[in-house]
């Protein structure tokens, strides 16, 4: 195992110390594992909380900041945070608007916010949660814990939390959130395998010359494995996975992701694949953006996620945002 | 009868068999999860352990339930909320009572078991913790023994099953053929409980 780290068991909290260092504008509690936005709480705004397992970044905290989340709560690696830091996020960001959880489709952030959200509401802070579940690897969801949440993640932060800072009501927030996730769906391959800190190993063996369709943001296995395909054979089959399950009607934005140790030369030219499919099956793309937003530490392999909008959306997801990983407009 | 010395050590002997095979559970779990749940149980365990130090509870139920939230606290993932509502509902259901029979322990911790099943959706043959826990429960009634062997059977039998909830279940097929992380530290957890007993309630505590 070679990495930049001093040992395993400090290895979020290093990661967020160093956050706080370069981040002025966030405030960043190291011990309760919470960042929020130094502004917080924005009088009459409704406060956007999301969160997850560390190891996905920037996804959160990369995305804390005006026009996106209002705060995050990293988890340990892979692993959700827990209720306390949920409910410590909503009161520090709730100006009496209410507060809207963004939770990715996995038990333990299931469980976890929704014990937090009855929580909060105990402490007087109105609560609503919309879950993000835009994988369609994931092709039997009776069969399993359902749909991942995976890319879809940073359009319905940076879309609903546009529109919050606009002054946008909890419901209507929740309701755009909503429809972004509905409109939305992704696909991920791996080039090689997760190493966690606590592990120091791989956590799947994935020998030389295969790939993994379909895989999460966990390093969990994929579905499937195949021999090694060209770039541009990799975007034919994730952007028909995704195409055969969203048929947009409309432009899309388009996100090419990176899940951590691929090099953004190998995005861009995978993007240029991507961009092909997408024209020869008559999509038009209104938005694109390339790079690493919702890694899986140092896997290899990229993501695509596909949102379907229409003139509003658009509009909100070009709004000001000012984040560490996100900014424009401003 | 159990008294609360006996549920203080439980918790202590479970803290030392989630950290003796804490890289155990986290292989198991890397073969079909994310690689956590060994770390994940070892800093819940050790935080119940300090947390149990620290506020001495009085009686058997304060002291799961008091266990229970600090694993809710602390673990984090699906095995915080899951493990924690097993023993917080156990201990709620073991009410103020100062000592308890081993019929109302396996009273209380079927309540317990019942909200896990509630909390995650799930059943029997689903590769969960219930598949430990669910055959223990049904055993816990006759020795604490029994219900250890009922556990440690549960947790071998997930091996050829398919994984239907969970991070396990994204495998599908693939999942067939490793033991669920989640079986196998549950049955650590009635192991320790036979082991809190002695050797001569193994049989018939």
């Amino acid at each position: 195992m070679r990495m930049l780290i001093n040992v395993p068991e400090t290895v979020v909290a290093d990661g967020l110390r160093g956050m706080a260092a370069a981040h002025p504008e966030l405030t960043v509690d190291v011990e309760n594992r919470l960042v929020v936005r130094r502004d917080a709480p924005v009088a009459g705004k409704v406060g956007l909380v999301s969160g997850g397992g560390s190891g996905h970044e920037p996804l959160h905290a990369g995305f804390v900041g005006p026009g996106m989340l209002s705060a995050a709560c990293p988890g340990e690696i892979f692993t959700s945070p827990v209720p306390d830091q949920m409910v410590k996020a909503a009161t520090a960001v709730d100006s009496g608007a209410g507060v809207l959880f963004v939770v990715k489709n996995y038990t333990g952030d299931v469980l976890n916010f929704d014990m937090a959200a009855e929580l909060a509401e105990d402490e007087g802070v109105q609560v609503a949660r919309v879950l993000v579940d835009d994988d369609v690897a994931v092709d039997d969801s009776t069969f399993t814990a359902g749909r991942r949440g995976t890319g879809a993640t940073l359009f319905v932060e940076k879309i609903a939390g546009a529109l919050a800072e606009e002054g946008a009501p909890l419901e209507r927030v929740e309701a755009v959130a909503r429809q972004v996730n509905e409109s939305a769906r992704s696909f991920g391959v791996a080039l090689g395998a997760v190493t966690t800190p606590a592990k120091g190993s791989p956590t799947f063996d994935l020998p030389d010359g295969q790939l993994e369709l379909g895989i999460g943001i966990h390093g969990e296995p994929g579905r499937e494995r195949r021999p090694m395909m060209t770039s541009g054979e990799i975007a034919d089959f994730a952007v028909h996975a995704v195409l055969e399950d969203l048929r947009p009607k409309g432009p899309v934005l388009v996100l090419v992701n990176g899940m951590g140790a691929t090099p953004l030369l190998e995005l861009y030219g995978f993007n240029a694949e991507v961009q092909r499919v997408l024209s020869e099956r008559g999509v038009a793309v209104a938005r694109t953006l390339v790079g690493n937003y919702v890694t899986s530490l140092d896997m290899a392999g990229c993501s695509v996620t596909v949102c379907q909008v229409d003139e509003e959306l658009l509009r909100l997801w070009d709004a000001p945002v000012q984040t560490p990983a996100l900014r424009w407009g401003r | 009868m159990l008294d609360t010395d006996f549920f203080r050590r439980w918790m202590t002997a479970t803290a030392a068999a989630v950290s003796r095979e804490a890289s155990r559970l986290t292989d198991l779990d890397a073969a079909i999860g994310d690689a956590d749940h060994g770390n994940n149980m070892q800093r819940g365990f050790t935080a119940v352990t300090a947390v149990l130090e620290k506020e001495s509870p009085a009686t058997p139920g304060a002291v799961l339930t008091l266990a229970g939230r600090q694993l809710i606290s602390t673990v984090g993932g699906a095995s915080g909320p899951l493990y924690g509502t097993l023993l917080r509902r156990t201990g709620k259901a073991l009410g103020e009572a100062a000592e308890v029979s081993t019929e109302e322990l396996a009273e209380a911790f079927g309540e317990g078991v019942a909200a896990v099943a509630q909390l995650g959706g799930a059943q029997a043959g689903d590769k969960t913790m219930l598949d430990a826990l669910l055959p223990a429960v049904e055993a816990l009634s006759s020795s604490l023994g029994a219900a250890r062997d009922a556990a440690r059977a549960g947790a071998e039998a997930t091996v050829p099953l398919q994984a239907r909830k969970g991070r396990a279940s994204y495998l599908g097929e693939r999942s067939i053929g490793h033991q669920d992380p989640g079986a196998t530290s549950a049955a650590l957890l009635i192991e320790a409980l036979a082991e809190t007993a002695g050797p001569s309630a193994g049989g018939d505590a």
